[in-house]
């Protein structure tokens, strides 16, 4: 089933597309980038469920749709559970022998940051918890994108959205970014990951394995939002390339709770670089801009400490 | 079949309350998929169906979901890759539901559900009323309501055979009167599972399009307003169709295991003069009311509705085309409506769309759990006698037994 080769180069990435063209995503959406390399490690033997949210709605649009696997939708705050329900039910019928049990059919939930780390977190941990075969995939675009850029608990520390507005009293979030990979971790699930489209053969393994393990895994992907982060079309990979090259985005994979980094970064660039070219950080002043350095800083040191090394070395201008 | 083959059939008779007689109807289907969450006064159907499964009385996967909406929601995906999915909830779990009840009939899918009926929040109160099965009348699920722990049993074995009947394919709720039903021990027959397997049984996988890597179909997706309204419209023709269903496989039911179900149950109607009409388990109570009355000499009959949606209504109309007042009993309210009785205003309705000018008496009692006795009942019907003596329906619903009320 899948890939079953690991992914070293470009080239092992699969060239055939389970996800079809013409569906109504954003020019240089991050997400769409995500979807299509998320559905290269999939055969046919792979069933989508997934939330709503901007994947949803711009790749069903009743009749058409850009899914050639199975795929069900029910709402927003439910695809864990609604991948548990499936899994089971693949289960049963398969012990019953209603499908041919030798048939491994894999589960891939689907949802946006929305969807994962506010209304459907009750949902998310119940569905490790119980341990269901399941591979959950958040396409991070850091906002409520399909309702209009509102913040969600992903949304990062100053950033503007339409309910984090630039004011006189408030500027931008005044919360950091909500840590689920810390979230899933402590439900002690066998693969969790962090993944991002300006490395796709980094992020094309990653979805590899966690579609190969046999129980609960979670890929949390970097997409960035052209719209919502007031970014240039053409910027989209320039910035989630240096989301990792700033250290504001660590490329994590965690295989039965032992922690390790995948692209490393020796020299770090300052966090300048990546917040000036997103509209959505325009507000903010130089100092701003070294509180959030500082932020980045206090990460990356948890993060070398938690490795064991210095996987992401200091700022080097 | 024969009444001599009926009576051959070798039953096995035991003790046991609604919740069991649930969850045994569970087994004898063979479901594949069970979501499981407790709630009161649901919860023994939970326990039962998760110590069948510990035992291996029944193979079926159970989700033991962390919240009521993911239980809905995991049955909706289970029966959507095919399985034979059910749950079970009361009050608030089913409140918790609430979006995802018109997702599973939208969708198409055809779950089964036992709803212990239960009051609903604020105050709490754990006791019945059909406050929660009343929220859900909207959500295009068919309703069966339940009088006895048999009726539980019977139904929950039927409600398979119509959700999953091809010119049906919704899902299925059958309610127990929380405690009442529930907790209470009855006599209950068996139906074996070969017997329920025959009668209720499983369609091969793909008569209807479910999740399939052979044939991948894309459900649940977003409609805009060029197609939204035209999937409604089946979906309204779906339901508007199921009685007739029901009413197939109730008489088939009767045939092989010799208790014919109907979409309503006419009693000592004939001559009656005043009718009264009720759901569930207070059904019972009525029919020991109208018992003692006839005994005294009184006119009436009554009416209990086993399929609450969709609504029986040229079924209801035939039974009471005769008499001359009609009283209905809700254990529910629809705040602020015109009469707060939500059966009330289905009978109204049916009648007045028809031309059909009756004396009308709403009302609403037992809610939270506060008993009535066969006594209420015939006051009851005193006081539907009283209007129908001086002519005139009230314009408002009464609302009986509450304190410091005189009716
Ligand atoms: C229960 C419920 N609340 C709110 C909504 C409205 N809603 C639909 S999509 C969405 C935002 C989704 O955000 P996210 O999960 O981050 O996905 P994105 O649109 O950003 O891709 C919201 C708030 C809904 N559909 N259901
Ligand atoms: S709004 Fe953002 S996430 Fe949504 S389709 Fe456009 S670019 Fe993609
Ligand atoms: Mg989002």
């Amino acid at each position: 089933m899948g890939v079953n080769k690991p992914i070293k180069v470009l080239w092992d990435i699969p060239r055939e597309e389970r996800f079809a063209p013409g569906h109504s995503m954003c020019q240089g959406c991050g997400a769409a980038i995500t979807m299509r390399h998320l559905a290269k490690i999939m055969d046919k033997n792979t069933i989508i469920a997934m939330g709503t949210g901007c994947v949803e709605v711009t790749t069903t649009l009743f009749p058409r749709t850009s899914w050639r696997n199975p795929w069900i939708h029910l709402a927003f705050e439910n695809t864990a559970a609604v991948a548990s329900g499936v899994e089971a039910a693949l289960k049963a019928l398969s012990r019953k022998k209603i499908i041919d049990d030798s048939r491994r059919i894999k589960v891939v939930a689907i949802a946006g940051d929305g969807g994962t780390f506010d209304i459907g977190l009750q949902s998310l941990s119940g569905m490790l918890e119980r341990r269901h075969n399941v591979m959950y995939v958040v396409y991070d675009n850091e906002a409520y994108m399909n309702t209009g850029i509102q913040r969600s608990s992903a949304t990062p520390y100053g950033a503007w959205t339409t309910t984090t507005p630039i004011g006189t009293k408030l500027r931008g979030k005044p919360q950091p970014k909500k840590d689920i990979i810390t979230i899933a971790l402590a439900h002690g699930i066998p693969y969790i990951a962090t993944a991002n489209i300006a490395y796709p053969v980094d992020m094309v393994e990653k979805f590899r394995k966690a579609y190969e393990v046999d129980g609960p895994s979670l890929v949390h992907v970097y997409s960035p939002c052209t719209p919502g982060w007031r970014i240039r079309n053409e910027h989209t990979i320039e910035v989630a390339r240096l989301a990792v090259q700033t250290g504001v985005w660590v490329q994590l994979e965690i295989i039965e709770g032992e922690p390790r980094v995948t692209i490393k970064v020796p020299r770090r660039k300052h966090v300048r670089h990546y917040l000036r070219i997103q509209g959505r950080f325009r507000h903010l002043t130089d100092s701003d801009i070294e509180t959030i350095q500082k932020m980045v800083d206090e990460y990356v040191e948890k993060i070398n400490k938690w490795v064991g090394e210095e996987a992401i070395g200091p700022v080097v201008e | 079949m024969s009444l001599a083959q009926v009576v051959e059939r070798k039953v096995e008779r035991i003790a046991a309350t609604g919740n069991h007689a649930a969850a045994y109807a569970t087994r004898e289907v063979d479901i594949d998929v069970a979501a499981i969450y407790p709630i009161t006064p649901q919860v023994q159907i939970a326990e039962k169906i998760a110590e069948m499964v510990a035992n291996g009385e029944l193979d079926a996967e159970i989700i033991p979901v962390e919240s009521e909406h993911s239980a809905m929601s995991a049955v909706v995906a289970a029966s959507a890759v095919g399985a034979r999915a059910f749950t079970a909830t009361s009050s608030q779990g089913l409140e918790l539901m609430h979006e995802i009840l018109y997702i599973a009939s939208s969708l198409r899918q055809p779950v089964v559900m036992a709803l212990a009926t239960r009051a609903l929040s604020a105050p709490i109160n754990i006791w019945n009323d059909y406050g929660d099965v009343i929220s859900m009348r909207d959500t295009g699920w068919i309703i069966l309501f339940s009088e006895t722990v048999q009726e539980v049993y019977d139904n929950i074995i039927q409600a398979y055979r119509i959700a999953e009947h091809p010119d049906v394919l919704l899902p299925v709720a059958v309610t127990l009167d929380g405690y009442i039903l529930s907790h209470t021990i009855e006599p209950l027959e068996l139906v074996t599972r070969e017997e329920a397997l025959k009668f209720a049984f499983k369609r091969p996988r793909g008569y209807r399009p479910v999740l399939d890597p052979d044939d991948p179909i894309t459900i649940g997706p977003l409609a805009a307003p060029n197609w939204y309204y035209e999937i409604k419209r089946q979906q309204i023709e779906a339901i508007r169709n199921a009685g007739r269903v029901v009413r197939e496989v109730g008489r088939e039911y009767g045939k092989i295991f010799g208790r014919t179900y109907d979409l309503l149950e006419p009693y000592m109607i004939d001559d009656a003069k005043i009718v009264i009409i009720s759901l569930g388990a207070t059904a019972s109570l009525v029919k020991a009311a109208v018992n003692r009355l006839r005994k005294q000499g009184e006119k009436v009959g009554m009416v209990k509705i086993r399929l609450y949606r969709p609504f029986p209504a040229e079924d209801l109309i035939k039974v009471i085309e005769d008499v001359d007042a009609v009283g209905v009993l809700d254990r529910a309210v629809v705040y602020g409506s015109p009469t707060e009785g939500p059966l009330f205003n289905d009978i109204a309705v049916t009648l007045a769309t028809r031309g059909i000018h009756k004396l009308l008496v709403s009302f609403v009692h037992g809610l939270g759990g506060r008993d009535i006795f066969v006594n209420d009942v015939i006051a009851m019907y005193k006081k539907i006698k009283r209007f129908a003596e001086e002519g005139r329906s009230p314009e408002k619903t009464v609302f009986f037994g509450v304190k410091g009320e005189e009716v």
